[in-house]
């Protein structure tokens, strides 16, 4: 063979050759599944945590077997430039056209310097606030008020509860958990005012053995129901339930972990969430950049109610859920202070669930043992 | 359940109960590191170790229905890792360090591949004994649930001291450790001794994998470790390479990454992260107490490659 007869111009223009080969074998290809849609769905953790990123995981598996879809995921993807490299490949290989980014943290900075650039690819963002004169019209945030799951779970838990002393195991203070600490001791208080709620900030999403260290505390502390706000509460379910205290699931339903000592969970049900938007895709309509609801949109439910739960709660669990579902439900009424003794709403002043003021949340409710700081 | 309200006297039982349920990872790690390093090497994968170990004591603990053949098969693979350390290390022109930390990767993604489908079910319990049976009050009852591993690694720990005191294989792997050349006019052979230290090193360091997996918190997910392994590694150092201060320093550890939850539940609440520092703000005070521009590093083996 002789070799002068490869050239370094021809070996280019047979690299450009085949590079137009495949771009125009890649065209019809894509010209034929126009219809069809791919997803792309990013989870922080592992998908099958019994927690937030199961929660997540279950309604991409509900998408996955719509018609015409296809799904892609990946789990364990950090907060960092790595979601954007996850996102550039799935949109660029996979042809995703609509993505899940579900990690609180994934949208400033990442979403927003990756929605530019594929502006005919939709991001949906959980938890994100997105507003319309800042971010990019191509994204948008969508999430549950799932602090009225946490009051339905505090509604068993004062009744559960003996010592009057209920318990929360959280990781970071940001408006989200506060929401769900608080709505847990007002649920509470709802069956009897004298209760209290301590609250251990563990300082990350997930530290198993900080999260059982904080379990244990609570209990030393006679706490009798814990409740959690952490990316996989299995560890705080099962170490609760070992120290004979009930609990209360978050994320997804944990009643498995401890059969006896659940008393109920409040669960996402982003299956139902997420098939809608897809279909709202597919039909040719836009996803709302802002999208928000409760359990009376069916963005949140509550796992069944365990053994555990005496009748007179059931009652009181009951008529609390009918009137949450007919929507607009005030959760902060005043006259109500935080725990240092500031005024959070003078009397006659409420907010309701769907109230923007709540997404920015920075106290502690009087009555909750803690501090955010 | 029965809890006596004890006001702040739960910190301090926080911190014994703490001691004893979060000491025992560390302490099996740093003591299987303590005798790799002894012996002249530095096996850094030992995080990937414990990963691994954890994963694969869960699974055969669920697979086979026993807790203990699951600390079997922990052990077993935490041996391999050593095995495979310590052959690629004999090899010329190797840098342990850097093995270690290679390896270190390769047992975490190994585990995490390998450990998928064991998220999600539940294997039995290591069991505990009750040493709490003197007292009515519940919290003590509950701090004082020792796991039998503890037992094991505190025997462990007399054990090793006084093999490196007394006994001939103790004298061996110390004279190994301190000179290659000392131990070849012996007619000892040091790539042999090397390897089976980090093998026995790496088994101990799956076993402490198999106690988070098996004990506490008792389940086996990705996020498991929070870096135990390596934390352990740094303990020997801190330990000056003695088993028995490799003991001290793991309650000390475990104590202190208790404090912080303990306080917020006294009412001790703002600050946290800053208490949850206070683990580390300890070591680096009392290294700097500690140390001596004369006899820093002194017990240090000769033959390691960061002392050299």
């Amino acid at each position: 063979m002789n070799r002068r007869t490869i050239s370094r111009r021809s070996l280019l223009k047979a690299g450009a050759a085949t590079g137009a080969l495949a771009a125009a074998s890649a065209l019809p290809f894509g010209a034929a599944h126009a219809a069809d849609l791919t997803v792309g769905f990013i989870y922080v953790g592992p998908k099958d945590d019994f927690g937030y990123n199961q929660a997540h995981a279950e309604g991409a598996a509900a998408v996955k077997e719509m018609a015409g879809v296809t799904v892609v995921e990946e789990e364990n993807v950090p907060e960092t430039v790595a979601v954007q490299k996850s996102m550039e490949s799935m949109i660029n290989f996979d042809g995703a056209s609509l993505m899940f980014p579900t990690s609180f943290g994934y949208f400033d900075p990442h979403i927003l310097a990756v929605a530019p650039k594929h502006p005919d690819v939709r991001f949906q963002h959980a938890g994100g606030l997105w507003s319309a004169d800042k971010h990019p019209k191509n994204a948008g945030s969508y999430f549950g008020y799932i602090g009225l799951g946490q009051y339905l779970n505090g509604i068993t838990a004062g009744h559960a509860t003996k010592s009057k002393k209920i318990g929360f195991v959280a990781a970071k203070p940001i408006p989200q958990v506060l929401m769900n600490i608080n709505s847990f001791l007002l649920g509470a208080r709802a069956v009897d005012p004298t209760i209290t709620c301590q609250v251990i900030f563990t300082g990350e999403w997930s530290l198993a053995v900080k999260e059982a260290e904080a379990t244990n505390a609570l209990a030393d502390q006679g706490c009798d129901v814990i409740t959690c706000h952490v990316d996989g509460p299995k560890v705080v379910v099962e170490t609760a339930a070992g120290r004979g205290a009930f609990v209360c699931g978050y994320h997804a339903d944990q009643s498995p972990l401890a059969p006896a000592k659940y008393l109920t969970g409040a669960e996402w049900n982003w299956a139902n969430v997420y098939t809608g938007m897809v279909k709202t895709m597919m039909s040719g309509g836009t996803i709302d950049n802002f999208v928000r609801g409760g359990l009376s949109d069916g963005f949140v439910k509550m796992s069944p109610l365990g053994p555990a739960v005496s009748d007179t709660a059931r009652n009181q669990f009951e008529a609390a859920k009918a009137e949450i579902m007919k929507g607009g439900f005030l959760i902060i009424k005043g006259p109500i202070n935080d725990n240092k003794g500031n005024v959070i709403a003078p009397a006659g002043k409420a907010f309701a669930e769907d109230d923007i003021a709540l997404e920015s949340m920075d106290y502690l409710v009087e009555g909750v043992i803690g501090s955010t700081s | 359940m029965n809890e006596t309200d004890l006001g702040l006297w739960a910190v301090p039982l926080a911190m014994i109960g703490g001691a004893i349920r979060v000491s025992t990872p560390f302490l099996f790690v740093s003591l299987g590191e303590c005798l790799t390093e002894r012996s002249g090497r530095i096996n850094l994968g030992l995080e990937g170790t414990l990963v691994f170990g954890a994963m694969s004591g869960y699974a055969v603990a669920y697979e086979s229905g026993s807790a203990w053949i699951g600390v079997l098969a922990a052990a077993l693979a935490g041996m391999l890792f050593g095995f495979f350390h310590g052959w690629v290390c004999k090899l010329p022109k190797v840098n342990d360090i850097a093995i270690g930390i290679a390896l270190m990767l390769l047992g975490m993604g190994l585990a995490f591949f390998f450990g998928k489908p064991f998220v999600q079910p539940q294997a039995p319990d290591l069991p505990a004994i009750s040493f709490g049976w003197w007292s009515d009050i519940s919290q003590v009852q509950a701090a004082l649930q020792v796991n039998v591993l503890f037992l094991i690694g505190i025997v462990l720990t007399v054990a090793m001291g006084w093999m490196f005191r007394t006994t001939r294989i103790g004298l061996i792997v110390r004279v190994v450790g301190d000179s290659t050349d000392a131990a070849r006019s012996m007619g000892l052979n040091p790539n042999v001794v090397r390897l089976l230290a980090t093998g026995a090193g790496g088994a101990l360091a799956g076993v402490g994998g198999a106690y988070l997996s098996l004990y506490y918190p008792g389940s086996w997910n990705e996020g498991l470790s929070s870096g135990q392994g390596l934390m352990a590694v740094a303990l020997v150092i801190f330990a000056r390479w003695s088993p028995v201060n490799c003991f001290w320093a793991a309650l000390l550890f475990g104590g202190a990454g208790a404090l912080g939850p303990a306080l917020q539940s006294v009412g001790i609440s703002s600050g946290y992260y800053l208490f949850y520092a206070a683990p580390y703000v300890l070591t680096l005070g009392l290294l700097i107490a500690t140390s001596s521009p004369n006899r820093a590093l002194e017990s240090a083996p000769g033959e390691l490659s960061i002392t050299k």
